[in-house]
């Protein structure tokens, strides 16, 4: 009884753990291993090369430009997107006129994909005819080259990422103040708490286990999503807005240098170990998932 | 001072609400006039259709659509049988080894398909897949997160109702489907949107590994019939954006209220 | 009854003979690029419907595919996957690479009458020198431009300058550039003298900047770079000092995406562009443009730029032989004719030039040839072994000079330093 139960766990896990295997784990082994072979040139075969990728990688200023560049968009993006999705959670589920409608605004940005309304976007930035130094002028500022400008071209990559991400997490924030239990909070305000008191004693501690949630997925874009890299920036100017998983991109299939893209591509992926090792700690002590 | 705090607090809803819907106004503005008041507002300026046109003519947006619904649809069927199986499996049936498992499925949630995309090519084009539906689809087919999830709910199904299925003669798949699918219908409504939305916008991956109109999605296709480097023609291009989003927001407008509804009674919180 | 079987056979043999006529039907695939405005794919189809017409033998799928560089990485993907591809239009500057890959073979090895070894000599010099190594023709030029400079005759006017005297050397557009910079009450500029644009090929309009200069960026081998001699640094510094000198120009990156926009929106008085886009500039200026040389200093000077036809080694001799068929439908002179007309980019060959309807053209519209005039200037488009990586160096470092983070000199040592680590293989 015992084995055949035992089988029969297998088998169901069989179909997910096969594929799981083949576009997981087997290629993450082989991006280790590619790593360390040098590149198959003019008709030479790829050869052992041991840690000379490596090498090359560190002596690589751009590699470096675009891991600081990768944190400081992961620093950016997160809590942003984060905080502007507990706003957006706490006015939709107020008792606000027309929040149906702005429930609908907020969630629009999840229904237009990142590389059409990259197009729009460069409507926004584009220096002499765009909307933003439109505005600006009107405000009687200076115009800004948003993506020409090697200060602001990361940051406005940033702020088209958060209005991407916000509305989405919003849902996720707006499920949980759904289920939160209304006694609590009637019984606060019996005690004549004020608003933001309870939103910080009872609402903020409440909402935690989504915020961890959000959180890992917020973590996780910031490293994987470049979409709009390839409308608005391509990386540039001299890669001032270059992101990691953009540069793999370059390498393996502009520069045909896949062993090196695999050498960056183990970078990456011990990041995000290390990233869930981190979390998932965070998670273990503070939810407890049953 | 309530009031006033109020007060700032709704203007800044709605600013907020504002500026996050400004790219879609602007883009039915660009596509309903001419191309000369793309970037200069007139309130008075004509009207005119011919940017659909024209960007209907530009690109097979129709092929596009059917590639994305297929490819969607092949992700999305796929990874409910293969979650709720392993799901069920990592949640009620112990066995050794187990954890390990669940580790070991737990990292795709950190390694994801995105970051592998040489390898994965690599992987495909050995398998003589690459530029088909199923291609784009195989690497996302079995989801850490959609077992996680699917896991957490199927745990928290009473035994009892297992036991009184059992005895009236349900074999373990019969009990699966009959007790703890409709129990999960919530989860799986919650993790569908997640899914859908997620490989409606994906770009990356399918951008590497289509090749022609046979296969290239909404996303795929919509980079090449917008890429900058063409000169960029927003009139169109916004024409083009509204044609591909269309429909998946007019589904939405239809049935939010569902939409929205259904996802805030799962288990996600 | 018998006429019925009678015609019952008769259908049934025509149906045999349509059915191997479909069999024996040779299928090319081609990959095209399009990097310039203006509906393309629709005049590219055009053009293969009208050569299959032509051909019923010969079937053509013919798959639009983005970008220079996306072009090249689906062509070769498919290559790789395993699915057909027989031949392809892809950048002219990626020879050395596809060489490098083995995926290419050269057209003299194609080519069996003497007919068709003279079409090879057909085409215009300039535009075979990014197609030809070791002496051998890899690319059949097809959608080929110079740069040009695009200027506003009527902001010429407004400045109290000569429209039909735009600036013949560098010194001469920094001045009018000053007169044609109009700012408003409060000092900010409303439109600017010139625009170069730096994005997605700065190294091409670099290219221009270092011929006129009376420099080359590298050797025909493509294993050796010249980033930092002295008059290729000057050339750098000439494009910096629009903006940070002359005031001219905007500071940091601009758009190769948008400057059309600008110059149509009248942000700019001056573009320098692909003449590719010369059709789509002419179609919705609201005011009168004209056309020209690219400034000179020592000299005239552009690199030619565009897509050449390169014909795969993973096809059959039918194929190869159809695929040759296919290229001279592209090349010859009526289609690049019209080609030219519908698009702006030159047509590849003297002939061309000769047919009625370019003639016509031309005529009407003397901008139309001003690329080709331009060629007796021209010289080769960046190429190098690794070329996508050793661009990335030279774009980087204009970059970084043209942002003001770095100077001429100290950017293009670090370019050349390291591009001559890369190529030193070779």
């Amino acid at each position: 009884m015992n084995r055949i139960h035992q089988l029969y766990a297998w088998l169901m896990l069989l179909p997910a753990l096969v594929m799981l295997f083949a576009f997981t784990h087997a290629p993450t082994l082989s991006t280790v291993w590619h790593s360390l072979l040098s590149p198959a040139r003019g008709g030479r075969p790829q050869t052992f090369a041991g840690l000379s990728n490596y090498r090359m990688m560190l002596e690589d200023d751009v590699f470096w430009q675009t891991l600081t560049n990768n944190l400081w968009y992961a620093a950016g993006t997160v809590p942003s997107s984060i905080v502007l999705a507990v706003a957006m959670a706490l006015w939709v589920n107020s008792g606000m006129a027309g929040r149906t409608l702005l429930r609908l605004a907020y969630f629009t940005p999840t229904m237009l994909p990142m590389i059409a309304v990259a197009n729009i976007w460069l409507f926004f930035y584009t220096p002499e005819v765009g909307l933003f130094n439109k505005l600006l002028t009107l405000a009687g500022q200076e115009g800004i080259n948003w993506l020409g400008d090697p200060k602001w071209a990361l940051r406005s990559l940033m702020l088209m990422t958060v209005w991407k991400e916000a509305g989405f997490f919003m849902i996720f924030y707006l499920a949980a103040l759904q289920s939160l239990n209304r006694e609590m909070y009637q019984a606060a305000e019996l005690e004549g708490a004020s608003c933001w008191r309870i939103f910080r004693r009872i609402t903020l501690p409440l909402l935690m286990p989504t915020t961890l949630f959000v959180l890992v997925n917020a973590v996780l874009n910031a490293f994987k999503l470049v979409d709009h890299l390839f409308i608005l920036t391509k990386g540039g100017p001299n890669n001032a807005s270059n992101l990691l998983l953009y540069y793999i991109y370059e390498n393996a299939f502009s520069f045909f240098n896949s062993t090196y893209a695999a050498t960056l591509t183990v970078v990456l992926l011990s990041i995000l170990i290390l990233l869930a090792l981190v979390l998932f700690g965070l998670i273990e002590r503070r939810v407890h998932y049953r | 001072m309530q009031t006033l705090s109020r007060l700032l607090s709704t203007s800044a809803a709605w600013l907020l609400g504002l500026l996050w819907i400004l790219p879609l106004l602007y883009a039915v503005w660009a596509a309903i006039h001419p191309g000369e008041y793309a970037t200069r507002f007139d309130l008075l300026a004509p009207l005119t259709f011919d940017n659909f046109t024209t960007a209907w003519k530009h690109a097979p947006f129709m092929r596009f659509m059917l590639n994305t619904v297929i490819i969607t649809g092949l992700i999305l069927a796929f990874q409910l049988v293969l979650c709720t199986l392993a799901g069920y499996a990592l949640a009620r049936m112990p066995f050794r080894g187990a954890s390990v498992v669940f580790g070991l499925i737990l990292l795709q949630l950190m390694v994801m398909p995105e970051i592998l995309i040489v390898e994965n090519y690599r992987t495909l084009a050995g398998l003589g897949l690459i530029d088909t539906h199923i291609g784009v689809g195989l690497p996302y087919m079995a989801s850490a997160f959609g077992i996680f999830l699917l896991r957490q709910t199927f745990r928290t199904v009473p035994q009892d109702l297992e036991d009184a299925a059992r005895l009236e003669g349900c074999t373990r798949l019969g009990v699966l489907w009959k007790v703890f699918v409709p129990l999960a219908r919530p989860t799986y409504l919650a993790y569908g949107l997640v899914s859908v939305s997620h490989h409606w916008n994906n770009f990356l991956w399918p951008l590497v590994v289509t090749n022609t109109e046979r296969s290239r999605p909404l996303t795929v296709g919509m980079a090449i019939f917008g890429a900058p480097e063409s000169g960029v023609d927003w009139p169109v291009i916004c024409a083009g954006t509204l044609i591909a989003v269309g429909p998946l927001l007019a589904v939405f407008l239809i049935f939010q209220r569902q939409f929205v509804q259904s996802f805030m009674h799962t288990g996600l919180k | 009854m018998l006429r019925i079987g009678k015609r019952l056979l008769l259908v049934a043999l025509a149906l045999l003979a349509f059915g191997t006529a479909a069999q024996a039907k040779t299928e090319l695939t081609m990959y095209y690029p399009v990097a310039v405005g203006g509906p393309l794919t629709s005049v590219v189809d055009g053009m293969i419907q009208d050569f299959e017409r032509n051909n019923p033998d010969v079937k053509v799928n013919a798959i639009y595919a983005g970008n220079y560089n996306d072009a090249r990485v689906k062509a070769l993907a498919a290559l790789k996957g395993g699915q057909p591809a027989q031949l392809s239009v892809l950048f002219s500057i990626d020879v050395h690479e596809l060489m490098e890959l083995d995926a290419i073979m050269p057209f003299d090895d194609v080519v069996e009458t003497d007919d068709e070894r003279q079409w090879l000599q057909s085409f215009y010099p300039a535009l075979m020198e990014n197609g030809i190594v070791n002496g051998k023709v890899y690319g059949i030029p097809f959608q080929r431009s110079t740069i040009v400079m695009y200027y506003n005759k009527d902001a010429f006017r407004e400045a109290g300058l000569n429209p039909e005297q735009p600036p013949k050397n560098w010194d001469e557009m920094a001045q009018m550039g000053q007169k044609l910079t109009k700012k408003d009450a409060s000092g900010r500029v409303e439109r600017w003298g010139v625009m170069i644009p730096s994005t997605g090929y700065p190294y091409w309009m670099f290219g221009a900047l270092a011929k006129q200069n009376g420099e080359v960026l590298m050797n025909g081998a493509g294993n050796e770079v010249y980033f930092n001699k002295p008059g290729v640094v000057e050339a750098l510094t000439y494009w910096r000092d629009l903006s940070a000198k002359h005031g001219i120009m905007p500071q940091g990156a601009i758009d190769w995406g948008t400057l059309r926009q600008n110059f149509m929106e009248q942000k700019t008085a001056i573009m320098w562009h692909s003449t590719g886009n010369l059709t789509a500039v002419k179609e919705s200026a609201t005011f009168d443009f004209g056309v020209a040389f690219l400034p000179a200093h020592k000299n005239y000077g552009s690199p030619t730029g565009g897509g050449n036809f390169y014909i795969f080694k993973q096809s059959t001799p039918e194929e190869r032989k159809a695929a040759i068929r296919l290229v001279r439908h592209m090349t010859n002179p009526e289609q690049a004719a019209l080609w030219s007309i519908a698009t702006g980019y030159m047509g590849v060959s003297p002939a061309s030039y000769e047919t009625q309807a370019l003639k016509t053209y031309v005529a009407d519209f003397p901008a139309a040839a001003v690329a080709r005039d331009q060629l007796q200037y021209a010289t080769a488009e960046l190429s190098t072994h690794q070329s996508g990586r050793v661009r990335k160096l030279l774009d980087d470092a204009i970059q970084s000079v043209l942002n003001g983070e770095k100077q001429p000199q100290e950017a293009l040592d670090a370019a050349q330093k390291q591009a001559e680590r890369i190529l030193s293989g070779y």
